[in-house]
């Protein structure tokens, strides 16, 4: 095996590779191709993955977000069309009845006109407990989220999102501390937080107290966040909650649209099913990829055997021993499949760095020990398929071959 | 050199077998420079082939510089080859995307001779072939008397015991022709043994000894009056 590590063995084969660009570009294209579009579409995938979490951020997928409706159906005395309006005792309901249930976060919000100093805006105006931070985590860049103490006093303060904050203030301007006018009345802003793009970006959070003050609302709130806990189907949670609250307000145990859900766990399920079977599809087309490349490395280095049988008769009339033919061809071969892996690897990771620079993905990435397993194999199999072409070269005889025309 | 007894020779066509040499006695001294004539079908070529180790003989023995050739593998005869012979061709053969230094060049890598070695050897061997200039050219940018050059230097390059030449003049005209005969003179007036396969009455008339061969048997051979000089 010495002469795997002589320059000279590859100087030559380098020599013939190098001045038979044409046949070498159509050689490895291929197998450069398989494995670009195995690195390309392990790292999309990833970057979709990526995205698709990024989209939801911090929130809590097992979260079922339930609201009040009217009712379709007459029921116990009352006429369908009847208004339903969630309140604080179902929330204390919920929490004590149902198995499985986590935080039950109620929310209220309306639009409000916002003004800070000349300018306005219309954004959303939540009435939020400090609970709802831990069931959709608010990346706070300033301040603090809304407290207890926010609660207790009915204090008028307010917690603003990004986008608001860039809509009224300067850019590098403090917001806290600063008064805002909400539908006119003043609140202190007390924190600044990036949104997640499922979010929406023109959010102002103030105690779920003092909004049930200003706007009069009593108990009612318009909708809940409730999660499950962990092991348990927030499907079957969903159901238990909206049955409990059939019960509680009348409402025929068939009328399914008196209340309204959206059901996080299960979309999350779904789209997380896609990914998965997208990942699997992409191994699938990037791996059958790679061999049919490595396969056309094999038949080209077999066609360019038979295009070359008269070098390969001169070579042995030199002196080239068959084992020095064999050699430089399956040499030839691992330098190709080297070569086209090496490529293609380079290829995808810039198409990767590009769709990154474009931020159409969120960091499509791939796993480094994959890429070696993938290029490891590729040339294991391109110095395998070699063999067949080398053989070919060495069972003509060079008498044969070089009286080829 | 080349010493041959009672050489047979035949080919499988289909189901008949071809008798294509009848029995060839040949003694070929160091230094000497021969022909084999013969019109096509007389058997030269294979008789060239046989000699170069590049196809076998059926029955007969073959000693190339006293050694029995029999039962060789393509692994000895590369080596063979490689050590005692010079090959020169028709068609040139030279490798079509080598220069025409890295052409001389290819028999001594085989050899297993350092790169800078051989590149300074072959270049010794071109400039005496008078290619100097050209070593750096494509085979396709040499005329065809200046490619026969460059195979002429690629078959002395190992320091062989026999140059072995098939119609080396076949592709050329005539004034081309003589150079190359000229040169394969030089080579031979420096003691190389010289062995030509041709059909043109004019080139073996410049070497010293002609073999006619006709139907698979030799039926002269006999040494020419050529004079040392042209």
């Amino acid at each position: 095996m010495r002469f795997i590590f002589e320059k000279d063995t590859w100087q030559e084969i380098y020599d013939s590779i190098r001045k038979n660009k044409g046949r070498t570009a159509i050689t490895i294209f291929g197998a450069f191709w398989g494995i670009l579009l195995l690195v390309g579409l392990l790292g999309a995938a990833k970057g979709i993955e990526n995205s698709f979490n990024n989209l939801f951020g911090d929130f809590a997928t097992n979260s079922v977000f339930i609201s009040g409706s009217r009712t379709t159906m007459p029921f116990k005395g009352f006429q369908e069309g009847k208004q339903i309006d969630l309140t604080i005792r179902d929330v204390e309901i919920i929490k004590k009845e149902i198995k499985g249930v986590q935080f039950v976060v109620p929310r209220n919000a309306t639009g409000g006109q916002v003004t800070y100093g000349f300018k306005t805006g219309n954004f959303t105006v939540f009435g939020d407990f400090p609970l709802l931070d831990q069931v959709q985590k608010k990346r706070l860049t300033d301040g603090r989220f809304i407290n207890q103490k926010d609660i207790d006093e009915k204090r008028k303060v307010c917690v603003i999102s990004e986008g608001v904050y860039k809509e009224l203030f300067k850019k590098n301007e403090d917001a806290i501390g600063t008064n805002l006018k909400i539908s006119g009345i003043s609140y202190q802003v007390v924190g600044v937080y990036k949104t997640s793009r499922f979010e929406g970006t023109n959010n102002i959070h103030i105690p779920f107290s003092t909004f049930k003050l200003v706007y009069n609302k009593g108990d009612k709130f318009i909708w809940m966040v409730v999660t499950g806990k962990k092991d348990f189907d927030i499907v079957q949670v969903e159901a238990d909650v909206k049955l409990l609250l059939k019960n509680i307000h009348n409402v025929h145990p068939e009328d399914n649209r008196a209340f309204r859900g959206f059901n996080l766990g299960k979309e999350i399920a779904k789209v997380t099913g896609f990914l998965t079977g997208m990942q699997f599809l992409t191994w699938f087309v990037g791996i059958a990829t790679l061999i049919a490349g490595v396969f056309a490395i094999g038949n080209i280095l077999l066609i360019t055997v038979k295009e070359r049988t008269k070098e390969i008769g001169i070579r042995r009339a030199l002196g080239a021993t068959p084992n020095k033919v064999r050699q430089q061809i399956i040499l030839e071969s691992l330098f190709l499949t080297l070569l086209a892996g090496s490529l293609g690897i380079i290829a995808g990771g810039l198409i990767l760095m590009f769709i990154d620079y474009k931020e159409w993905l969120t960091n499509p990435t791939v796993n480094i020990p994959i890429i070696l397993i993938a290029y490891a194999i590729l040339v294991i199999l391109g110095t395998l398929i070699g063999f067949i072409p080398a053989y070919m070269a060495t069972i003509v005889k060079p008498i044969d071959a070089l009286r080829e025309e | 050199m080349i010493k041959i007894e009672k050489l047979h020779k035949s080919y499988p066509i289909g189901k008949e077998f071809i008798h294509v040499l009848k029995g060839i006695d040949l003694h070929i001294k160091e230094g000497e420079f021969v022909s084999i004539m013969g019109s096509s079908g007389s058997g030269k070529s294979t008789l060239l082939n046989i000699v170069g180790l590049l196809d076998v003989h059926d029955e007969g023995k073959y000693y190339l510089n006293g050694q029995l050739i029999k039962d060789l593998n393509e692994k000895k005869a590369a080596i063979l080859r490689n050590k005692f012979l010079g090959f020169v061709f028709q068609s040139f053969n030279l490798i079509s995307y080598k220069t025409a230094l890295e052409n001389v060049a290819l028999p001594l890598y085989y050899k297993g001779v350092s790169r800078k070695e051989r590149n300074e050897i072959a270049m010794d061997y071109l400039d005496k072939v008078g290619l100097k200039d050209w070593a750096n050219h494509l085979p396709n940018e040499l005329s065809g008397g200046q490619k026969q050059r460059v195979a002429i230097a690629r078959a002395l390059v190992t320091k062989p015991k026999v140059v072995l030449a098939d119609e080396p003049t076949g592709a050329l005209d005539s004034t081309t022709t003589d150079s190359v005969m000229d040169l394969l003179k030089d080579i031979n007036n420096e003691g190389m043994t010289v062995f030509v396969i041709t059909h043109e009455e004019e080139v073996a008339a410049q070497t010293k000894r002609i073999v006619r061969l006709k139907d698979g048997v030799i039926v002269s051979d006999e040494l020419t009056k050529a004079p040392k000089t042209v």
